[in-house]
């Protein structure tokens, strides 16, 4: 027997469970498919960090909304979503970079966000385990970090509590033309159909520019006052940006539990899970040139995730072109714990026809189908 | 740092010691790293000695000495790459270790179950108990009760009464019907009878009670009493100690780091001991509980597989097999009963390093799933006594083994400056 809705939702990370929340919320009847755990992709393995960015306007639009999002729902969060508003410190090694806090702060600034700039001694004061002798930082009090899983389940509760329907453990097969076929028999007529499901999305839609991106993080025994702002370096704009070849950047967060979360490392064309020495040497290193005591702390675990990552580092939001019924809601690379609610909201705004709080368009899927057309 | 060797024994019980001397006898260089200070593993902590039980290979160790080499207090916590393992000193020290062959003999821990009060100060595993008291712990003149399953339980007793403690009385979860029968193939046994009869001596005075278990343990701020059951009866006693403790769990991490099939939850192995990753050997309680006798057989014919001694490793392989029969035994005698799993109320901790009541797992259905939104399994101790646990109570396996095995410092997990790709680590492998 088919079942019928108005929308349904592949996969259960933080982005799917933000999108499926805010289907219910509009009214529609809503379902969920999640293969595996809820919240168990990219979103058990991203740092959690919910954090402005501004790499383009658009992304500074998005990240930034979506950050609005989350101080908003944030007292509603359960204790087990960890959300903490410990801010943003982009720490500056030179005067070089020194230079990068003062551009940055104008950009945030013209973006309504509040920022502070530290110079070495505030620094030194701010963070003491910093290795001494850095130009300074910018601080970014609004950003916070919470605990992906945690979050998802959240607004996946949430969702549930206005009416959505979970499939759990159930494989989507095939999905188009407003019909899904589940690994476990069952069929799905849906009016709209929102492929989130991460880095894996490519392989229910073909032809998405995804590629997997690699990363690594390291988790320590608890050490609570050690970090006290998730700390990034400012050549990580430069390092984690590199299109080609891996990079390591300097980036640790402070975990409400008292531990502290290490990263952050990027890699192309990488498809195993595993641990990769190299790679986590590489950036611990970096980590302990701006931060040396932390070498001396106990690490209890590493792992890694795969972010899914576009061209342009923008998500793909928005309908599909080449299928009326379909809808993508991926594509958010390093970002999407930031942007799943933004992502939510914009889509949800779009099916009902409604002014969004930001211009839609940068997100559009189309963008590339256009310049393929072009090119 | 780093050291070389022909053949490492992860492990210095007594799979590792009889694996490393029968390959130094067949001329080969080995290594023995084990994070205690001293050889010996579980059940002789004290290391070994020129008189008793361990007299045999006390000699035998010390005739092949200069081909062994004895890293003690060292962990290993990463295996960074083909025939490379990393490990930690107990000062923090880093170094990289690479073996031709490798021989796991990683032993078990003991196994622990959840009940209301079972985090309260003075409540201890058995063998951890022990331990301390060999370390200095006075438990002179103290009240202690023994609890749980496992022919542990009487030694551990016997081991603190000659100290000085107390002991009020020992609780075997398992039956006496099935006890019964594991006396039986012990009587087949003589060694096996005579090293129950000595502890039987040591412990005649101590009630020991069958089908009895601890449903809970009080006191303030550390233990005062606990409550036992035993059939229907419920009833209270006053103690000092409760030293519990529910058979043992082997210690697996490794092998699975290193990719190694598990089977059942032990290290799956061939008939020379090999498991299912090229050169890498598994003896002892990590392939199966099955007590210190097993152990040793499987240690020899592991290291003299490894020094390419087939024929010679053959000659254990009977009294291998009659040895595997008494292991079977013991699983069978001390199968943890249902009621078991009804112990723990909802508010009881489950995940200790966490703080996870079992109230908060009953919602999940899988090992991942618990744990990414408890968070039970996340602490420093990384699922080690509540896998074990939820394994029982929920039929839960734990996901993949992560670096470090142990926690480590942040500058063990970066020691290694990756050689891959520009020299020949790869071409080895491949060949
Ligand atoms: C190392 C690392 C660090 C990061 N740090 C941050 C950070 O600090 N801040 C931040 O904002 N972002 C961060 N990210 C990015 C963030 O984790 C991801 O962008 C985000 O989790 C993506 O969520 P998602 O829901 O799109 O994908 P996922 O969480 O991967 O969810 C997709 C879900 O779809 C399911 N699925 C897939 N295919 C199917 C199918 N056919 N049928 C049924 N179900 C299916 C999957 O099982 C999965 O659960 C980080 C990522 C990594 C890897
Ligand atoms: C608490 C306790 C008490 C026991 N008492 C008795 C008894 O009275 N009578 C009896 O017959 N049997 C007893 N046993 C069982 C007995 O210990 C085993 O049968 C036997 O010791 C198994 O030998 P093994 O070499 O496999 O393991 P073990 O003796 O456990 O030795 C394994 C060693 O490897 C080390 N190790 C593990 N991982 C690493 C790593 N990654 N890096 C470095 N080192 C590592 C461990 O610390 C340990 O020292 C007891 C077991 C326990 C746990």
């Amino acid at each position: 027997m088919t079942q019928r809705y108005d929308a349904v939702v592949i996969g259960a990370g933080i982005v799917g469970a933000a999108c499926a929340r805010e289907c219910a919320q509009a009214g529609m009847r809503t379902a969920i498919i999640e293969q595996g755990t809820i919240g168990g992709g990219a979103t058990a393995a991203g740092m959690g960090h919910i954090v402005v960015m501004d790499d383009s306007p658009a992304q500074l639009a998005l990240t930034r909304y979506s950050q609005l999002l989350w101080s908003d729902l944030a007292s509603q969060l359960p204790p087990s979503a960890e959300y903490e508003t410990c801010g943003t410190l982009w720490v500056a090694a030179d005067e070089e970079e020194m230079a990068e806090v003062l551009r940055k702060q104008e950009l945030y600034r013209s973006a309504g966000v509040p920022v502070e700039v530290l110079d070495q001694a505030q620094l030194r004061e701010a963070e003491p385990n910093l290795r001494p002798g850095l130009a300074g930082a910018l601080l970014i009090q609004s950003d916070a970090v919470l605990y992906p899983s945690a979050a998802a389940l959240h607004l996946l509760n949430q969702a549930i509590e206005q009416g959505a329907d979970l499939c759990a453990g159930a494989h989507v097969l095939h999905c188009g033309n407003g019909s899904l076929q589940l690994s476990d028999g069952t069929t799905f007529a849906a009016d709209r159909i929102i492929n989130a499901a991460g880095a894996l999305a490519g392989a229910l839609t073909p032809g998405l520019q995804i590629r997997k991106r690699k990363g690594h993080l390291v988790i320590t025994d608890r050490y609570p006052g050690f970090v006290r702002h998730q700390l990034v370096e400012l050549g990580y704009l430069k390092s984690a940006h590199s299109v080609s070849g891996d990079s390591v950047a300097f980036n640790v967060q402070p975990r409400k539990t008292g531990q502290i979360l290490i990263g952050s490392s990027r890699q192309y064309d990488e498809e195993s899970p595993g641990i990769e020495s190299r790679i986590l040497t590489a950036m611990l290193d970096r980590v302990g040139q701006y931060m040396p005591g932390i070498a001396e702390l106990s690490a209890i675990r590493s792992w890694t995730g795969f972010r899914a990552a576009t061209p342009d580092k923008l998500p793909l939001i928005g309908p599909d072109e080449r299928d009326p019924t379909l809808f993508l809601a991926t594509g958010h690379e390093g970002l999407g714990i930031t942007t799943s609610l933004a992502t939510a909201r914009l889509l949800a705004d779009h099916f009902r026809g409604a002014a969004p709080a930001i211009p839609l368009d940068p997100y559009l899927p189309s963008r590339f189908a256009a310049e393929a057309a072009h090119a | 740092m780093s050291l070389s060797f022909e053949i490492v024994v992860a492990g210095g019980g007594p799979a590792g010691i009889a694996a490393a001397i029968v390959a130094a006898e067949s001329g080969k260089r080995v290594a023995i790293v084990d994070d205690n200070p001293r050889l010996g593993g579980q059940i002789w902590r004290g290391g070994l000695t020129p008189s008793g039980e361990t007299k045999e290979w006390h000699k035998r160790l010390e005739a092949c000495a200069s081909l062994i080499t004895h890293l003690p207090g060292v962990r290993i916590v990463d295996h960074p790459a083909p025939r490379t393992l990393v490990a930690e000193a107990a000062d923090g020290v880093a170094f990289t270790i690479e073996y031709g062959k490798l021989i796991l003999a990683t032993g078990a821990r003991e196994g622990f179950l959840p009940f209301p009060g079972w985090t309260l100060p003075n409540v201890m595993g058995a063998g951890a108990l022990q331990a301390m008291v060999k370390s200095g712990l006075s438990v002179e003149g103290k009240r202690v009760v023994v609890a749980g399953t496992g022919p542990l339980l009487m030694a551990v007793a016997a081991y603190l009464r000659h100290a000085g403690a107390k002991v009020l009385m020992v609780c075997e979860q398992a039956s006496l019907g099935r006890l019964a029968r594991f006396g039986m193939t012990l009587a087949r046994d003589r060694d096996k009878l005579l090293q129950t009869l000595r502890y039987g001596r040591e412990t005649i005075s101590i009630p020991f009670r069958t089908s009895c278990w601890p449903v809970a343990a009080s006191g303030a701020e550390k233990l005062t009493g606990i409550t036992l059951r035993q059939r229907r009866r419920q009833w209270q006693l006053a103690c000092d100690y409760l030293a519990c403790g529910f058979h043992l769990v082997p210690n697996t991490e490794l092998a699975s780091l290193l990719g190694c099939r598990l089977q059942d939850g032990f290290v799956a192995v061939d008939e020379t001991q090999s498991t299912s990753v090229p050169d890498v050997y598994c003896a002892g309680e990590a392939t199966g509980i099955g007590g210190v006798e097993l152990s040793l057989l499987e240690g020899q014919i592991a290291g003299l597989a490894a020094a390419g001694r087939h024929d010679q490793s053959r000659t254990h392989f009977r009294a291998r097999s009659r040895a595997q029969g008494f292991a079977s035994t013991l699983a069978q005698t001390f199968a943890l009963r249902s009621e078991l799993r009804s112990i723990p109320t909802p508010e009881t901790i489950v995940c200790r390093c966490e703080d996870v009541p079992l109230r908060d797992l009953l919602q999940h259905t899988s090992w991942r799933s618990a744990k990414l939104h408890t968070r039970c399994g996340m602490g420093p101790c990384q699922g080690r006594i509540c896998g074990a646990a939820t394994h029982f109570l929920f039929g839960w396996n734990q996901d993949s083994v992560r670096p470090p095995v142990f926690p480590a410092r942040v500058s063990t997990l970066a020691h290694f400056t990756h050689k891959l790709r520009d020299n020949d680590f790869e071409a080895k492998e491949t060949q």
